[in-house]
């Protein structure tokens, strides 16, 4: 932990050194997200509710996502940018290094630019939380922490197996995107509207639902089930298989050359 | 004029080379196509009266921007050029008895093209399959296609001198990932790629139409399932022809000026 920290404040250090460039970037980021809250709101501005919710429900459903999404992708990015690591050798050098793998791709990167994404969730986030028909309870509290945290897991691990993919097929697959940035994009809507097919794929294959629609219904009042809160928790084991792939694709690896 | 054509026709062949590249887009293009057909169905089940297109309009224009996508994506980012730019190679580019702001322009454009012609038939082929309202379905009148043929080209010279302009910032500052990262995300709303146009609201929709970003993918896109006819068509096209040629001028000028004071750093 203290190496990590270490590492972090030589990243902080390096990205300072460019100020202008990093707070525009971040601008930028907390721009590109509100792009998509705006779409929100003039979809729901037209149709006041979709499958049942209103604008402020979803907006909870899409801070919540999005504020998972951009922790995972400040830590994780290192697996995000697995190709070039691998393509570039760079990874060689990591296997003799005397820490683990996991580890050191963490720290090799480190995405301060998505701090602007993070406020804007935040902000999104207070303001779902204050004006959406919802009476909180200690309960339901937890419940928004337990999907926020189980998000961030399920988001790394999405980069964690798009990276393992890589030790196949030295490149990135482009595919992945469509659960790490399309999870994002099309998770700010309750998955339950794409129907109960798109529902299913992302309660058992990709676990993203756990961590936004049912709990979200228990928040909502629409169900009184209590299990319905500990269903993030759940969703967390995704880190396992993830895992597993990580380490064949870890055994599987051979290096690309110099 | 040969030598930029060529330029073009190089990039394209080279573009045409990352074939399986293409392959793995193509599903990745699917998906995010069927996620949209699917959201604007819940729409049109919540409500259909709200809708401001009609679901079979909606299902042509998603399919079209998922087909052409890399005709009129702004984060299509050519690194090639960037890189010139800011690794100082540029000052090679300049010493050329060619016209830099054309060479940049068609090697943009063959590398779209070619990224473009692979991906696009194959999804069109296949939403042609898909059910009536939720595939891509042939336009209900057939003398359209030349004006929807016109407005794509002007479309996507208004994209690539838009590419350009981003291209040409870095001349001004030396880390443009800033900048490249919030004109993205203000072009890609602006265009209508996040929701089409119609469903802003009037009083944004009447000020949106009139900047360089209506001109690009929601012009030709929504002038193919008739959505855009009539008298609008034509105030369309020409505010189209409008754009390009200011956007073209403005990238000169910018570009101009940057080249005339530039200063490469080392040796």
């Amino acid at each position: 932990m203290r190496l990590y920290l270490q590492y972090l404040s030589i990243h902080l250090r390096s990205v300072m050194q460019h100020k202008v460039s990093l707070f525009l970037t971040a601008a930028g980021q907390a721009l590109m997200s509100f792009t998509s809250l705006f779409s929100i709101y003039f979809v729901m501005n037209r149709f006041y509710e979709i499958g049942g919710f209103t604008f402020q429900e979803i907006s909870l459903c899409f801070s919540v996502v999005l504020m998972a999404f951009s922790v995972a992708e400040c830590f994780a990015r290192g697996f995000d940018t697995f190709a070039s690591i691998i393509g570039n050798g760079e990874f060689d050098r990591m296997m003799v290094r005397p820490r683990g793998a996991v580890f050191q791709v963490i720290a090799s990167k480190f995405e301060f630019t998505r701090v602007g994404r993070f406020l804007q969730a935040a902000g999104v986030m207070i303001y779902a939380v204050t004006t959406a028909d919802v009476a909180w309870t200690g309960r339901k509290i937890l419940t928004l922490v337990f999907m926020t945290v189980s998000g961030v897991i399920i988001f790394s691990c999405l980069f964690v197996i798009y990276a393992a993919l890589c030790f196949f097929t030295t490149e990135g697959l482009e595919f992945m995107n469509v659960f790490t940035d399309g999870g994002r994009e099309h998770g700010k809507y309750p998955f339950s509207i794409y129907g109960k097919h798109v529902l299913r794929f992302f309660t058992y294959v990709v676990p993203l639902a756990l961590v936004q629609y049912y709990p979200f219904l228990y928040i909502t009042g629409r169900t009184d089930n209590i299990l319905y809160m500990f269903l993030p928790l759940a969703g967390a084991l995704f880190a396992i298989p993830s895992f597993l792939l990580w380490k064949i694709g870890l055994r599987h690896y051979k290096s690309t050359g110099s | 004029m040969t030598k930029y054509l060529s330029l073009f026709k190089i990039r394209f062949l080279t573009g045409l080379q990352y074939r399986a590249a293409a392959l793995a887009g193509l599903a990745t293009q699917f998906a995010w196509g069927g996620f949209y057909i699917l959201f604007y169905k819940a729409l049109n089940e919540a409500n259909p009266a709200a809708l401001p297109m009609e679901m079979g309009q909606l299902a042509s224009y998603v399919w079209l921007n998922q087909a052409f996508i890399m005709m009129y994506a702004t984060w299509f980012w050519d690194k090639e050029i960037a890189d010139a730019i800011s690794s100082g190679s540029v000052a090679y580019e300049l010493t050329r008895p060619t016209d830099v702001y054309a060479m940049w322009f068609f090697k943009d454009m063959g590398n779209r093209t070619s990224r473009a012609m692979l991906r696009a038939w194959p999804i069109l082929l296949f939403a042609v399959l898909l059910p009536a309202p939720y595939g891509f379905s042939a336009p209900d009148d057939w003398r359209i296609v030349p004006a929807f043929l016109i407005s794509m080209l002007l479309a996507f010279v208004i994209t690539v001198s838009f590419s350009m302009l981003m291209y040409v910032s870095t001349f001004y500052t030396v880390s443009p990932l800033g900048v490249r990262v919030f004109l993205t995300a203000a072009s890609e709303f602006l265009a209508g790629q996040l929701i089409p146009l119609p469903f802003f609201p009037q009083a944004w929709q009447k000020a949106v139409a009139l900047l360089p970003f209506a001109s690009m993918n929601n012009a030709p896109f929504r002038i193919y399932s008739g959505h855009i006819a009539g008298r609008e068509l034509w105030l369309t096209l020409a505010l189209q022809c409008f754009w390009a040629v200011a956007m073209i001028a403005l990238g000169r000028a910018m570009m101009g000026r940057a080249t005339r004071k530039l200063i490469i750093q080392g040796g």
